[in-house]
This record gives structure tokens, C-alpha cells and sequence, in this order.
């Protein structure tokens, strides 16, 4: 079962990989998009820790429903709009329970990942953060390890596909040959997770 | 300002209120100058511009857009334009919280400029909100070639 720390934990550990990758994520940002990609989230994720820690919401669903609201107010870009759906209809999906399995949680994350689909209205294969979550999600049933490996396989994936959502996508073809960073970061939350199990 | 008292003697009518949300903070302003300038002299339609982050850069911040939509809420409901990708998320964001917008929020499909100035011209009128989503979409109807 995971408990509202494993979820603590999980946060922590991806903002400290965005604190850490922040300016390779810039780096990816800048040929394709407005390099502040890393700056942004490194913003947002600090603005999460430091509120988990402040407010200490005492559920799975409350600790990622208050993450969620932390980086849609604290990002600036579009990845705060869109992380922050993503882990606040996470959360929500959780409900109120002090512990969930990894099974209900798997589901959550899909709702999530549906809901993160609908608002940027982004598919498998744009070029986005949904390349690196949908193979994670669908390798959440074999455990964290191979939701970290599909993700990071996901967001390498990217590297040849021409932008479609997004300010990349205004490059058409000169998008090609840059490695997406927004499926980037999401290969760092994912990863972030298996981190947060001791894996 | 006294929204609810002046204009074409129609006491105390609520207005539907305007937010244009930029990227950046001068181009927020000075699309609502625009439109309250071409919407004529002494209009009764609250608008208020959220441009850019909090700490005055280019981007988008929740809590602007938040505070400009309670700004010119007046029962009447709020119509939100946006330029683009972040902008739009965001509100859309808020918008699915639901309790971050006041009541009878919307986010308008419309150009930028030309749905601003058709925005607030038509909520000048005392139009509800559902004609003056209409007239700002309306714009992208409008070809200039």
C-alpha cells in the first residue's frame, strides 16, 4: 500500500530532480521552445515542497491535490496548467483514503494523464509530456522501475517526431532532432516515484 | 469607478465584465485601453487586464487572472480572452476548479484585439454574457483579405 508519505516522498524527490536537471531542461527548451522550461518548473516544484511542508495535507489525495494548485498558480508557463491538472485529477481520483494500492493509484494516474490529454488536447506522438506518461501509465502494472524505464524510453522517443502541440509545433519539421522537453520532465516525475519506493 | 450607476440611464444594470489575459503585461493593458477607447467615452464595462507573471515577466499567472475576474465581476458573468498556449491552459485550469472563477465565468474563443473591442462594445449595451461570448467569436468571421 502507499501512504501519504510515499506520496511526501514522491514529491520531494521530483522537485529534486527538477532542481538538479533544471538547466538541461532549459537547454532542451531553447532550440524548440522559450527556454524556461527548467526555470519554470524548478519555480513550481520549490513552491510544492515548500507548501507540503507548511500546510501538511495528511492523504495521498489531498498531498496531490495541493501540488497541483501549487504549480498551476507558481509555473508561469503551460507545464503549470498541465502538471498541475495532472496531479490535482490524480488526487482527486484518490479520494480521501489514508493509504491506496499500487493498482488504485495506476487507475488515478490514467484519469490523471486522460485529464492532462483533454485541456492541452494533446495525442501519443505530438511531441509532448503525453509521450513519456501514457507508456508510463501503461507500465505502472509491472511496478515503478518499468513505468521510470517506459517514460524515459517515451521522452527519448520524442527526439524525431515533428512538433504538433504547443510553440514547437509553429517550427513544423525544424522541431525534428530535438528531444521534447516536456516528456523530459515527465520521465523525472515518473522516475520520481520509483525514487520514492526505494527503487 | 462606478460601474453600476452611470451610463445610458439605465441605473444601476449590471455589465458583464471583461478579462484579457497576455503573455505580456503591456499588450493585457493596452488591448483593454483599446477596446474600452473604441467602445467610446465614459463606458460603464468593467474590464481588467492580467499580463504576464506576477514579477512582471512574459508568461501567464493564475493569480492575476484570478484577481482580475473578481475585479469585474458584477453578477453578470465574466468573459476571459486569452492570447495564447499558457493562457489558454490556465484559465481552462481555473475554469475546471471551479471555485477560483467567479460564477458565471467563461472562457471566450476569439481573437485577441478584434474579440476585446467587439467584447466590450457589445457589453457597453448592456448585452448579456451569452451575446457578448457571441460577438467576440464572432470576429474570427471577420476577413481582412
Amino acid at each position: 500500500m502507499l501512504d501519504a508519505d510515499f506520496f511526501r516522498r514522491w514529491m520531494t524527490a521530483t522537485a529534486a530532480a527538477v532542481d538538479r536537471e533544471a538547466e538541461r531542461l532549459t537547454a532542451l527548451d531553447s532550440p524548440i521552445g522559450d527556454a524556461d522550461h527548467g526555470s519554470n518548473l524548478q519555480r513550481g516544484f520549490t513552491a510544492v515542497a515548500t507548501t507540503l511542508e507548511k500546510e501538511d495535507p495528511q492523504t495521498p489525495g489531498a498531498i496531490l491535490m495541493l501540488a497541483g494548485r501549487q504549480l498551476i498558480s507558481t509555473v508561469g508557463g503551460a507545464s503549470g496548467p498541465l502538471y498541475g491538472t495532472l496531479l490535482r485529477r490524480t488526487g482527486k481520483a484518490l479520494g480521501d483514503a489514508g493509504e491506496v494500492s499500487e493498482e488504485q493509484f495506476a487507475q488515478a494516474l490514467r484519469t490523471g494523464v486522460d485529464a492532462v490529454m483533454v485541456l492541452g488536447g494533446a495525442a501519443p506522438g505530438d511531441k509532448t509530456m503525453i509521450d513519456a506518461l501514457v507508456p508510463a501509465v501503461d507500465a505502472l502494472g509491472d511496478g515503478f522501475t518499468a513505468a521510470r524505464a517506459a517514460a524515459e524510453e517515451g521522452a527519448l522517443a520524442t527526439t524525431p517526431l515533428q512538433a504538433r502541440k504547443g510553440r514547437a509545433s509553429y517550427l513544423g519539421e525544424r522541431s525534428i532532432g530535438h528531444q521534447d522537453p516536456g516528456a523530459t520532465s515527465s520521465a523525472l516525475l515518473i522516475a520520481g516515484l520509483a525514487e520514492a519506493n526505494g527503487e | 469607478m462606478s460601474e453600476d450607476t452611470v451610463s445610458d440611464g439605465k441605473k444601476g444594470e449590471r455589465r458583464v465584465g471583461i478579462v484579457l489575459v497576455s503573455h505580456s503585461a503591456q499588450v493585457a493593458a493596452s488591448v483593454a485601453e483599446l477596446a474600452q477607447g473604441l467602445a467610446g467615452a465614459g463606458t460603464a464595462v468593467p474590464v481588467a487586464p492580467a499580463g504576464g507573471t506576477e514579477g512582471g515577466g512574459l508568461g501567464t499567472s493564475a493569480e492575476l487572472i484570478a484577481a482580475a475576474a473578481a475585479s469585474v465581476d458584477r453578477g453578470a458573468g465574466v468573459a476571459v480572452l486569452t492570447d495564447l498556449g499558457s493562457a489558454v491552459l490556465t484559465v481552462k485550469a481555473l475554469l475546471a476548479e471551479g471555485d477560483e472563477l467567479p460564477d458565471g465565468t467563461r472562457l471566450v474563443d476569439a481573437p485577441f484585439v478584434e474579440g476585446a473591442v467587439a467584447a466590450v462594445v457589445t457589453a457597453a449595451t448592456g448585452a448579456d454574457l451569452a451575446a457578448v461570448e457571441a460577438a467576440a467569436a464572432e470576429a474570427y468571421a471577420y476577413r481582412k483579405v
